[in-house]
């Protein structure tokens, strides 16, 4: 199995691969951890002319955590975001996402950048992402933008990039007030670990003293071509103290008004059912989380 | 387009080049350039495990790396693991303890093990349950698999302290 031929430019700086983009656009691919875009090669479902890979460039491989947010760049593999101690205490979600993307050899080489780029529904760092309000550095030769993600993740695969622009930095914003706790969970089915998720769902949970919810985020993934941000559930959540009856409530809106993909590898009704009880089961946990249970 | 390159890779403590096109994965260079049959090719789209290799110290599918990608990189294949004649305790135990049938995966699995004790001397069921999910066994069951990874591990522990 070989991919077609293609021509293999390894830039040294951003500057020159936005160049180098800027020249060959939709005709070229950008090559990150290659975890997914080696897959579609190997079996031709994509055949760029001009591979241009991010290896040589250095300064997109860092993680920087500041008060407000967690700065990854876009060639830092998942592997050292996961094992990283400052995210675990900053952004306890990502490690946790983290162990969910294939298997430790994936994650050794995949990056984040990478997986944000490739935008695939079921993937668990696009979905981290939405969750916490992130933001999505583009760069090409015309300047530097930043989008937010509810606005970058388009459809199946697709992204608000434009043909000549490239992910440098990916902004995690931190959740959380000084003197509440937060409690954060994310749950999936796969058919076996490590697998593509048929659904997915995260929650976090910010929560007062007395066990007052102040602040919930609740996202699924895998449901719906993008991962999405399930506003109704969280104004279900907030301001209660996740009683049985606020748990169902914010289940049922979660699963309201869903799109859901439906595909041989599982029906649109049943992505929405999953889609339900995942939110169920991270609400839960990311609660008791917050309030001091073990989670 | 895709003009073949020369590489330079330091594979199992020896300087190799080769020259590859750049679509050539790090498996294909491997095995073909390199004489290195040891890495096997199950589905070339990185869901078996069975190419499984170091590059830079850390595991990669060799089927998922393009060779130029490897350029200029330590790489190590299971015919580095044993110590000449002498099987590295993840290989004896996997001898031991049935954990291999057909032997196909088996390179990969070797190497998943040798890495993560290599990483991880410490690392509990937990840890090899977590490493050995991605790689695919038709013929075991992986139950003696397990076993073996569990006595490697017991194994190489004890001759830690000694």
């Amino acid at each position: 199995m070989k991919p077609a031929p293609f021509e293999y430019v390894a830039p040294g700086s951003i500057d020159e691969a936005a160049d180098v983009l800027a020249r060959h656009g939709d005709s070229a691919k950008i090559l990150a951890g290659g975890q997914s875009l080696v897959p579609m090669l190997n079996m031709r479902l994509v055949r760029p002319s001009v591979l241009i890979a991010l290896r040589r460039i250095a300064g997109v491989q860092y993680v920087a955590v500041d008060e407000a947010c967690v700065r990854i760049g876009s060639m830092t593999r998942q592997s050292a975001v996961e094992h990283d101690g400052a995210v675990r205490t900053a952004c306890p979600v990502l490690g946790e996402a983290l162990r969910l993307v294939g298997h430790p050899v994936i994650r050794h080489q995949g990056t984040v950048g990478g997986s944000i780029a490739h935008a695939d529904p079921a993937a668990e760092l696009p979905a981290v992402l939405v969750a916490l309000d992130g933001l999505v550095t583009l760069v090409s030769t015309r300047g530097r933008r930043s989008v937010p993600a509810r606005e970058f993740f388009l459809g199946l695969l697709a992204t608000a990039a434009e043909p000549d622009e490239l992910v440098t930095e990916l902004v995690f914003n931190r959740v959380g007030r000084p003197g509440l706790t937060c409690g954060w969970a994310v749950e999936e089915v796969s058919r076996r670990h490590g697998d593509f998720a048929l659904a997915g769902a995260i929650a976090g949970v910010v929560a007062e003293p007395g066990g007052r919810v102040a602040d919930a985020r609740i996202a699924v993934f895998g449901v719906e071509s993008t991962p999405t941000r399930r506003v109704g559930a969280e104004a279900a959540v907030t301001g209660s103290r996740c009683d049985a009856k606020t748990v169902a409530d914010a289940t049922a809106a979660a699963a309201r008004d869903l799109d859901p993909l439906d595909d041989l590898h599982a029906s649109g009704r049943l992505r929405a059912h999953l889609a339900g009880v995942l939110v169920q089961r991270a609400l839960e946990r990311a609660y008791r989380q917050a309030v001091g249970g073990d989670g | 387009m895709g003009e073949p390159v020369r590489i330079a890779l330091r594979v199992n403590g020896e300087e190799r080049t080769a020259t590859v096109e750049p679509r050539e994965s790090l498996a294909d260079c491997l095995r073909e350039h390199l004489g290195l049959t040891g890495t096997h090719l199950g589905c070339e789209h990185g869901v078996c495990g069975a190419c499984t290799v170091v590059v830079a110290g850390r595991t990669a599918r060799a089927c998922l790396l393009l060779a130029v990608e490897a350029d200029g990189s330590e790489v190590m294949t299971v015919e580095g693991v044993a110590d000449g004649e002498t099987l590295h305790p993840v290989q004896q135990a996997l001898m031991e303890e049935h954990g291999l049938q057909c032997g196909f995966c088996t390179p990969g699995f070797v190497v998943t093990l040798y890495a993560l004790f290599r990483e991880r001397p410490d690392a509990d069921e937990a840890d090899i349950r977590a490493h050995l999910g991605g790689n695919l066994c038709r013929c075991t069951g992986y139950q003696n698999i397990l076993a073996a990874a569990l006595a490697a591990a017991r194994r190489l522990r004890g001759m830690a302290r000694a």
